[in-house]
């Protein structure tokens, strides 16, 4: 709750971390390294979508079980837009960030009503629903999926080919996102939010129409997470099915649990936990899983607020 | 009757074979504490739901302020000053009082999509929340987090709670239920200080409480109202005596 910036533990963490994302195409130059950038890029970008999810899951109490599905319809408007010739970034984007909104009102509006287990069970429903019709779209691709041959464009004033560009661009968005998450969470708007987590019953009782605004989050969550969505089309070059399987939506849900739910820099700390651990654990063994899944236990059972936690201090349980 | 702020029109809900309000009427005018009494499971908690919009009545119609609000859905009998306590302490454990309190404010300061200002700088908000907290005695426990509240700050933030709505009718499903004799001394005191101000409908068990504050009181027994009047005369009536203030021991401590 009180993220009252001081130089605590919490706060040398995430300026470390920060600094360290900061001068990451740098030592990738330096050491003439092109996967630390590839790796990198796609861990800001993984780090959006899990603060996106944070939002609605975290601050809100919503466990979303379908989130891989805005990552795929961000990407898929991209890919889509870029095969029928349209290559302009100003379209895509917006285009990403519209359409996920749209998915987003009609599963709120169909699943907000509900809580807990129904909750996650009508999220993850639509997430396979779409999965699905993605796979039946044979123009673009359908099982196989669809390569990207040029990323977005704006004007000659960003050239995304460019890896440097690319990778300071996914990090300024994710920064922006993280303040205006951090701004929301703090508003009125966000205590509604949080109010609700903590009790909905109570927030109906002193006034609050809920629905109404739980299921604005959800669309405002659905929206940040197509933009990732959009940059991680971007990022591969490539859009398939394969993006919103379930799988990666336990993911999202894992790198925001494992980073400390509702901790500002949580999912970045997650998801750069993850994918980095995901990198070095494949390297030494066959099955990473056998390892990362105790551990993830381990932060399960006794992390309540993840790895955010451990330098918190004394926060909420 | 005019000036009546609340009336109960022979509300009516049955739970399978239980009939727990059967045809009651009741009706409180502006600024009387009205006490609500009656053996455990006497329906006292049924009818409070009704009232608050939680559970819908069967039969039976609620007046408000001269409105029908019977179909009216919670959050809205709210905002026109339909305010309420939990008999079991319903708060937001992990924010602070001051938090909790001007939730409460803030659900009664015009729509919340407002994304962008830091709620908790609004002067708008806190000042209210703070009022509301020092009116039952916890000003200086403003910015202690819930999770550290005993059970009767607790119970006396709910009310904090429930008068930062800015309510004209406040139900109170058993304030002092669980606490001390000190702190529900203290209690008392608070509602006598609200008496007059706004209208209560009190449901309590504690019939020191129910007695020193009630300008009227109202049996309930099997959810249907069995005698209502002012304490003297309930205190008289052979039926209260009967059905309820004989076993009043076991009631108390039930």
């Amino acid at each position: 709750m009180n993220d009252r910036r001081q130089l605590t533990p919490r706060f040398a963490v995430n300026a470390a971390l920060l600094a360290v994302l900061a001068l990451v195409p740098v030592y990738a130059a330096i050491a003439g390294n092109p996967f630390v950038m590839i790796l990198f890029t796609r861990i800001l970008i993984m780090a959006m979508a899990a603060l996106s999810l944070n939002l609605i899951m975290g601050f809100g109490g919503m466990v979303s079980f379908g989130h891989a599905a805005y990552l795929g319809i961000g990407g898929y408007a991209v890919g889509i837009l870029a095969k029928e010739g349209i290559g302009s970034g100003l379209v895509q984007w917006p285009a990403a960030i519209a359409a996920s909104a749209l998915y987003a009102l009609a599963v709120g509006v169909l699943s907000l009503r509900t809580r807990g287990v129904y909750f996650i069970m009508i999220t993850l429903a639509f997430a396979q629903m779409i999965y699905y019709v993605a796979s039946g779209l044979d123009r673009y691709g359908g099982d196989d999926g669809l390569t990207i041959y040029h990323r977005s464009t704006f004007g000659g004033v960003l050239d995304l080919n460019n890896t440097t560009v690319f990778y300071y661009l996914c990090f300024a968005l994710l920064l922006a996102s993280i303040y205006l998450v951090w701004r929301i969470v703090n508003s009125r708007f966000g205590l509604v939010i949080q109010g609700v987590r903590s009790n909905e019953r109570r927030m109906r009782a002193i006034g609050f129409p809920t629905l109404r605004y739980k299921l604005v989050c959800f669309v405002m969550a659905g929206a940040m997470c197509g933009l990732a969505g959009a940059l991680l089309a971007n990022h591969t070059n490539f859009i398939s099915p394969a993006m919103m399987h379930w799988t990666r939506s336990g993911d999202l849900i894992v790198m925001a649990v494992l980073g400390g739910m509702p901790a500002m820099f949580g999912p970045l700390i997650g998801a750069t936990t993850l994918l980095l651990l995901e990198q070095v654990l494949s390297r030494l063994t066959d099955y990473p899983d056998l390892v990362l899944g105790p551990a993830l236990l381990l932060v399960a059972i006794y992390l309540h607020g993840g790895i955010d936690g451990l330098f918190a201090g004394a926060r909420r349980g | 009757m005019a000036d009546a702020l609340l009336a109960i029109d022979r509300l009516t809900k049955r739970f399978g074979g239980v009939l727990a309000s059967d045809a009651v009427s009741l009706t409180l005018p502006s600024g009387e504490l009205h006490a609500l009494i009656g053996p455990n499971g006497a329906g006292k908690t049924t009818l409070i739901g009704q009232l608050t919009g939680e559970i819908t009545p069967d039969l039976g119609r609620i007046g408000f302020a001269g409105c029908d609000v019977t179909a009216l859905p919670v959050y809205r009998r709210s905002q026109i000053g339909l305010a309420r306590s939990f008999q079991i302490a319903s708060l937001f454990p992990e924010f602070s009082a001051l938090d909790n309190a001007a939730l409460a404010v803030q659900a009664h300061a015009g729509h919340s999509f407002r994304f962008w200002r830091d709620a908790r700088s609004e002067p708008e908000l806190r000042v209210p929340a703070r009022e509301a907290l020092r009116r039952v005695g916890l000003g200086e426990r403003a910015d202690v987090r819930v999770t550290d509240f005993s059970h009767g700050e607790r119970r006396q933030l709910e009310i904090a709670m429930a008068l930062a709505t800015r309510p004209r009718l406040l139900l109170l499903d058993e304030p002092m239920a669980g606490m001390g004799p000190e702190e529900s001394l203290r209690l008392v005191d608070t509602l006598r200080q609200l008496k007059g101000g706004v209208t209560i409908l009190l449901v309590e068990h504690d019939m020191d409480a129910v007695f020193a504050l009630a300008d009227r009181i109202s049996v309930l027994v099997y959810g249907r109202i069995i005698a209502s009047g002012d304490p003297a005369a309930i205190r008289a009536d052979a039926r209260v005596r009967e059905a309820y203030l004989g076993e009043r021991d076991e009631a108390a401590h039930g």
